[in-house]
């Protein structure tokens, strides 16, 4: 489809809330990448997240099942909207969700809708899990790191790691213990959140660094993007952050997509040691909430990914304005009961 | 000595460094120092032009000389 035609895309992760997902962000370089030619629908599991009340970012807004519904009541309501607002591409923001996503990728391209996600295999290698074993596989610097499934085993973490160690949940969350006691805390607190295994990781001192890439899924990294955690939230989260010029991060990255051949956005969590050395610390699947940095800097990155979701080619970026600032805020949106009333009970709007 | 290549000073002494996205401020000597040693002169040179400009001795200048490109070392902002 020529760029120059109007198109629908669906976009989820409309929370916009302290631990931010990415969806209002990814809509904002959207509407910076297609002025003018674009309606944004966007995809809720909530009805309080805040993008769904936000009507210069979305045009539309449906309710979708949470994952956990399965992947054929997700198709039966993509259906559903489809048939009333034809979209052309559809950008899921959230981990949870992508495997369902994933899984129904050729199922939404028969019916018209455009999808730029990374392959079922290469959603599973990045997974936490397998972190240590995929940074062995593809020659990346990633911390020493253990799975367990019972409290005992934090022994033998601890001895081979020393303090301090860090125990990370499967899903989310992570505690930098000192102490067994602290480790032992961690461990019963996480895996009662989001179940087993815990994650016992070697700890890194170092620079926080993340960095914003989109894969072609052919190896080439079509946008990278560095960014320093200038300030940074009770849940890790970066409030502010900017962009750096480091060719070694670049050159990460690279190694990375080219590695993996991944396909769409995701981020690269990195922990430079004092040493120098950037360690990958995590690997998100998809944009992470702080993306529209990319398009102040010169990579407008969720567009680059719906323009290839559409099958253009889009050739690697190569410059961007370094030391370009995002800083976040919160606004409170004043809406009535009606817009409310009417997503809770229609699940649209 | 040698200063990081892509490190930004503007005119007021604020300085930047692009590759940890760390910000400084340098007071107006230290700001006029990064200056000329970006402009190429040496860091002999610049001493030179201190101990003519300002009222300080030498023992002086030296001592807080290498006091400044301490801070610059631990701020990485030598290459």
């Amino acid at each position: 489809m020529p760029a120059e035609q109007p198109i629908t895309i669906a976009v989820t992760g409309l929370n916009a809330i302290d631990s931010p997902g990415p969806g209002v962000a990814v809509i904002r370089a959207l509407r910076d990448g297609f002025p003018n030619q674009i309606r944004i629908i966007g995809l809720s599991y909530e009805t309080l997240e805040p993008g769904i009340y936000m009507t210069d970012i979305v045009d539309k807004v449906y309710q979708i099942p949470y994952p956990s519904a399965g992947k054929d009541a997700l198709f039966a309501r993509i259906q559903y909207i489809h048939e009333r607002e034809k979209l052309n591409v559809l950008i899921p923001n959230f981990d949870a969700e992508l495997y369902n996503f994933i899984k129904l990728g050729p199922s939404l391209q028969a019916i018209g809708i455009h999808t730029f996600l990374p392959s079922q295999e290469q959603f599973d290698a990045r997974d936490k899990v397998h972190l240590a074993a995929f940074g062995r596989q593809h020659g990346l610097a990633v911390p020493g790191d253990r799975v367990i499934y019972q409290e005992h085993e934090l022994y033998a973490c601890a001895e081979l790691f020393g303090y301090p160690l860090v125990v990370k949940g499967k899903f989310y969350d992570a505690v930098v213990a000192h102490t067994m006691e602290q480790a032992q805390k961690g461990f019963h607190k996480l895996s009662a959140k989001w179940g087993f295994p815990i994650i016992v990781q070697q700890f890194i001192a170092g620079t926080e660094i993340n960095i914003a890439v989109l894969g072609d899924g052919k190896g080439q990294a079509i946008s990278i993007i560095p960014m320093r955690k200038l300030y940074i939230t009770d849940k890790g989260k970066a409030w502010a952050g900017i962009t750096l010029e480091d060719p070694s991060l670049l050159e990460l990255a690279r190694q990375f997509v080219a590695a993996t051949q991944w396909r769409g956005g995701c981020e690269l969590e990195i922990m430079r040691a004092a040493d120098g050395t950037p360690y990958i610390m995590e690997v998100n699947p998809r944009f992470p909430a702080w993306i529209y940095l990319t398009a102040g800097a010169g990579q407008n990155q969720p567009a680059a990914l719906a323009r290839m979701a559409l099958g253009e080619t889009i050739a690697p970026y190569t410059d961007y304005e370094v030391g370009k600032i995002f800083i976040r805020y919160a606004w409170d949106l004043i809406t009535d009961v009606q817009a409310f009333q009417t997503i809770s009970g229609l699940g649209e709007r | 000595m040698q200063l990081r290549k892509n490190m930004a000073i503007s005119e007021n002494g604020f300085l930047f460094n692009p590759s940890t996205g760390d910000s400084y401020s340098a007071n107006p000597v230290a700001a006029e120092i990064l200056n000329r040693l970006r402009a190429g002169d040496s860091p002999d040179v610049v001493k030179q032009s201190i101990l003519e400009k300002y009222d300080v001795n030498a023992g002086e200048l030296e001592k807080d000389w290498d006091d400044f490109v301490a801070q610059l070392r631990a701020a990485q902002l030598l290459a």
